[in-house]
C-alpha cells in the first residue's frame, strides 16, 4: 500500500524567495554579473602579472612612458598619468571597493541588528531613549564622524585587530593598507542608523507574538530572547536591506576619495579611480570611463539583485 | 495639533544643543588642533594662542563658556578666517548652496514624480521599464562623474551652458541637474511604489464604486496616499542634501556652505564646523516637523495629539 507514496517537500520560505528570485530576469543578470566581477577582481591581477608583468602600483623605469597612453593592446584600458596599467589598477581597486562593501555592511549589520534588536525588545523608556539617539545621531553629518574616526585611530594608534585583519585579509603588512581598512570600519560605524530602524520596526510586531512568550515562560534570557528567537526572524528585511546597504557605502567611499579622504595612492579604488579619472576627462577620457563604467556596472546589479531579492522574500513591503 | 507643533517646536532646542555637545566631543577627541600645522610652533607662542582662545581651562569651563554663548545665538568667530564671524560666514555662503538645493529637489520632485505616477499607471509598458531602468542607473552613477560628464557634453562640446560660473539662469541649469538626478531617481521609485499599493486599495475601489471617473480618483484620491513614501523620504533626502551640494559646488566651482564646512572640519575651525552643524541640525528637525504634519493632510487617518 504505501509503496507509492511520494514525499511531498513541502515549499519553504527560502526555496519559495529563490524560486520567485529566479523568475526575476534583472536579478538573474544583477548575480551573473556579480559573480564574474567577483572572480575577476580575485583571480584578474594574477593574471595580468603573468601574462603582462603589470601590477596596480608599477610605475614603467622607462621615463619616456610615464605618462598617459590610450588604450592599447598592451594597456587594454590605457594608463594613467603616472604609466600604471588600468586594467591592473580597475582589478585591483575591484578588491577595495567591494571589501568596503562586504565589511561595511556587515559592520553596520552586526551594530544595528543589535541595537534595534534591544531597543525594539526592551521597548518603554529604553526603547524610547536609544531612537532618540539615532535621531541625534542622523543629524550629526556623517561626514564629521568619518574624519573624527580616522583621525583619531588612524597613523600608529591604528587598532592592532585592524592592522591583524588587513595582513591577513590584504597580503603584507603595509600602513596604507590598514588605513584603508580603518576606512571600511568608519563606514560602517556610520551606515548602521537605519538598519536599526528597520530591524526595531520588525521586533515591535514580533514580540508579542506566541512564541516569544513560550520561550519567556521556559525561561531562555533576555539576551537568548533577543538573538536565538528574535534576530533570525527579521533575516528576511535585514537580507534585503543588507543588500541595499552594499552600493551605498562602496558610493560614499566614492565621495570620500573626491573629496580626498578616502583611499590614497598606490592604493586604488574604483571610486577614486573615478575621482582621478574625472580631473583629466577632457583629454584623457578613459580614465574616468573604464573605472567609472566598472563601478556603475557593479552598483546597478547589486542595486537589482537588492530589489530582486526584496520582492523575493517580502512581496508586502515598499519598494524604495 | 497645536500643542503637538509646539511641543515639538520646543524639543528641537535641547535636540541641537545635544548635537552640538555631540560635535565638540568629536572634535576634541581628534588630536592635534587648529594650529598645529606641518611645524611645530614654539612652546611660547602655543602658550599664548592657547591663552588667548581659553584652551589652558579646563575643559569643563570651555564647555561651559562655548555654551552659554551658543545659547545666545553668538558662535563666535572663525578660527581660520580671522575676523570673520561665523554667523556672518553662514549667511554668506547659504544663499549659494541653498538656492541650487531647493531648485534642484523641486526638479528632482517634478521628473520623479511623473516619471513615478506615469510608470505605476502604465505598469509592465515600455515607458515603465525604461524610466526604472534610468533611475537604476542614476542611482547607481556618482555625481562627482555625472557632473563632469554634463559639462563636457554641455559646456565645451555644444556650448549650451558655461562649464562653471556663477551668475544667470543659464550657469544654474548644470548644478541643479547634476544634484537632482539621484533624488529624482529615488522619488520616481518611492512615486511608483507608493501609487502600486494605493492603487490596490480599499478606498481607491470604493472611490470607483461611487461613480467616480478615473481622472478624480486619480488625482483627488490616489496620488495623496502613494505621496506618503516620498514625503517620509524628504526628511532624510534634505539632510544627505548636504553631501550632495559639496561634490557639486566643488565640481561647478561654487561657494556654497557645504564645502565651507568640509574645509571647517578638516581646518579643525571648531567654531565654525559648530555653527554649521547646529543651523543645520535645527534645519532638518523643522523639516522632519513640516514632514509629520503634511502626513495629516496626505491621509485623515494619521492623527497627532
Amino acid at each position: 500500500m504505501a509503496e507509492n507514496v511520494e514525499i511531498i517537500k513541502g515549499a519553504s520560505l527560502w526555496r519559495d524567495a529563490w524560486r520567485r528570485l529566479l523568475r526575476n530576469k534583472l536579478a538573474v543578470f544583477g548575480m551573473i554579473v556579480l559573480a564574474i566581477m567577483i572572480v575577476s577582481v580575485i583571480i584578474g591581477p594574477a593574471i595580468i602579472f603573468w601574462t603582462t608583468g603589470y601590477t596596480y602600483d608599477l610605475i614603467p623605469t622607462d621615463k619616456a612612458l610615464v605618462k598617459a597612453l590610450p588604450p592599447s593592446l598592451q594597456h587594454l584600458m590605457g594608463t594613467d598619468d603616472a604609466g600604471r596599467d588600468i586594467l591592473a589598477r580597475v582589478l585591483q581597486g575591484g578588491r577595495i571597493s567591494l571589501m568596503v562593501g562586504v565589511i561595511s555592511t556587515t559592520v553596520s549589520l552586526i551594530i544595528g541588528v543589535s541595537y534595534g534588536a534591544t531597543a525594539g525588545y526592551l521597548g518603554g523608556r529604553i526603547d524610547n531613549l536609544m531612537m532618540r539617539i539615532v535621531d541625534i545621531l542622523y543629524s550629526i553629518p556623517y561626514i564629521l564622524i568619518v574624519i573624527v574616526l580616522l583621525s583619531v585611530f588612524g597613523g600608529p594608534s591604528t587598532p592592532a585587530w585592524i592592522q591583524w585583519l588587513s595582513a591577513t585579509l590584504g597580503g603584507a603588512g603595509n600602513q596604507g593598507l590598514s588605513q584603508i581598512f580603518l576606512l571600511f570600519f568608519a563606514l560602517g560605524m556610520v551606515s548602521w542608523l537605519t538598519m536599526a530602524r528597520v530591524v526595531r520596526g520588525q521586533i515591535l510586531s514580533l514580540k508579542n507574538q506566541e512564541f516569544i512568550m513560550a520561550a519567556k515562560a521556559t525561561g531562555v534570557s533576555t539576551f537568548g530572547i533577543i538573538f536565538r528567537h528574535l534576530v533570525p526572524n527579521t533575516l528576511g528585511p535585514v537580507i534585503v536591506y543588507a543588500t541595499l546597504t552594499v552600493p551605498s557605502v562602496m558610493l560614499t567611499e566614492a565621495f570620500l576619495s573626491y573629496l580626498g579622504l578616502g583611499v590614497q595612492a598606490p592604493f586604488a579604488s574604483w571610486g577614486s579611480l573615478a575621482s582621478d579619472g574625472v580631473k583629466n576627462i577632457a583629454i584623457f577620457p578613459w580614465q574616468l570611463l573604464f573605472p567609472g563604467l566598472t563601478m556603475a556596472l557593479t552598483l546597478f546589479s547589486l542595486n537589482f539583485l537588492g530589489d530582486g531579492l526584496r520582492d523575493a522574500l517580502d512581496p508586502q513591503t515598499r519598494k524604495f | 495639533m497645536l500643542s503637538f507643533i509646539i511641543r515639538r517646536l520646543l524639543i528641537i532646542i535641547p535636540m541641537s544643543l545635544l548635537v552640538v555637545t555631540l560635535t565638540w566631543g568629536l572634535i576634541r577627541l581628534a588630536p592635534g588642533n587648529f594650529y598645529s600645522g606641518e611645524k611645530k610652533l614654539p612652546p611660547g607662542v602655543e602658550a599664548t594662542i592657547r591663552k588667548k582662545y581659553g584652551l589652558d581651562l579646563p575643559w569643563y569651563q570651555q564647555y561651559g563658556m562655548m555654551m552659554s554663548n551658543i545659547v545666545r545665538g553668538d558662535f563666535g568667530d572663525s578660527l581660520k578666517y580671522q575676523g570673520q564671524s561665523v554667523n556672518e560666514i553662514i549667511r554668506r555662503h547659504l544663499p549659494f548652496s541653498a538656492t541650487i538645493g531647493i531648485l534642484g529637489y523641486l526638479l528632482a520632485l517634478v521628473i520623479g514624480l511623473t516619471a513615478g505616477i506615469v510608470a505605476a499607471l502604465k505598469q509592465n509598458s515600455a515607458f515603465d521599464y525604461g524610466s526604472m531602468s534610468l533611475a537604476m542607473l542614476g542611482l547607481s552613477v556618482p555625481n562627482f562623474v555625472l557632473g563632469p560628464i554634463l559639462v563636457l557634453v554641455f559646456g565645451f562640446w555644444l556650448y549650451w551652458f558655461p562649464p562653471a560660473r556663477w551668475g544667470g539662469i543659464s550657469a544654474l541649469v548644470l548644478p541643479v541637474c547634476t544634484l537632482a538626478a539621484i533624488y529624482a531617481a529615488y522619488i520616481a521609485r518611492l512615486t511608483r511604489a507608493g501609487m502600486f499599493e494605493v492603487m490596490r486599495s480599499d478606498y481607491i475601489r470604493t472611490a470607483r464604486a461611487k461613480g467616480l471617473d478615473e481622472k478624480t480618483v486619480l488625482l483627488r484620491h490616489a496620488i495623496r496616499g502613494g505621496l506618503i513614501p516620498v514625503i517620509s523620504f524628504t526628511g532624510p533626502a534634505l539632510a544627505a542634501l548636504l553631501a550632495g551640494t559639496v561634490v557639486v559646488e566643488k565640481v561647478f566651482a561654487i561657494p556654497g556652505l557645504g564645502n565651507i564646512f568640509i574645509q571647517s572640519v578638516l581646518n579643525r575651525d571648531e567654531p565654525l564646523t559648530l555653527g554649521i552643524v547646529a543651523f543645520l541640525s535645527i534645519l532638518i528637525m523643522i523639516f522632519n516637523l513640516i514632514v509629520d504634519i503634511s502626513y495629516g493632510f496626505l491621509d485623515p487617518r494619521i492623527r497627532y495629539e
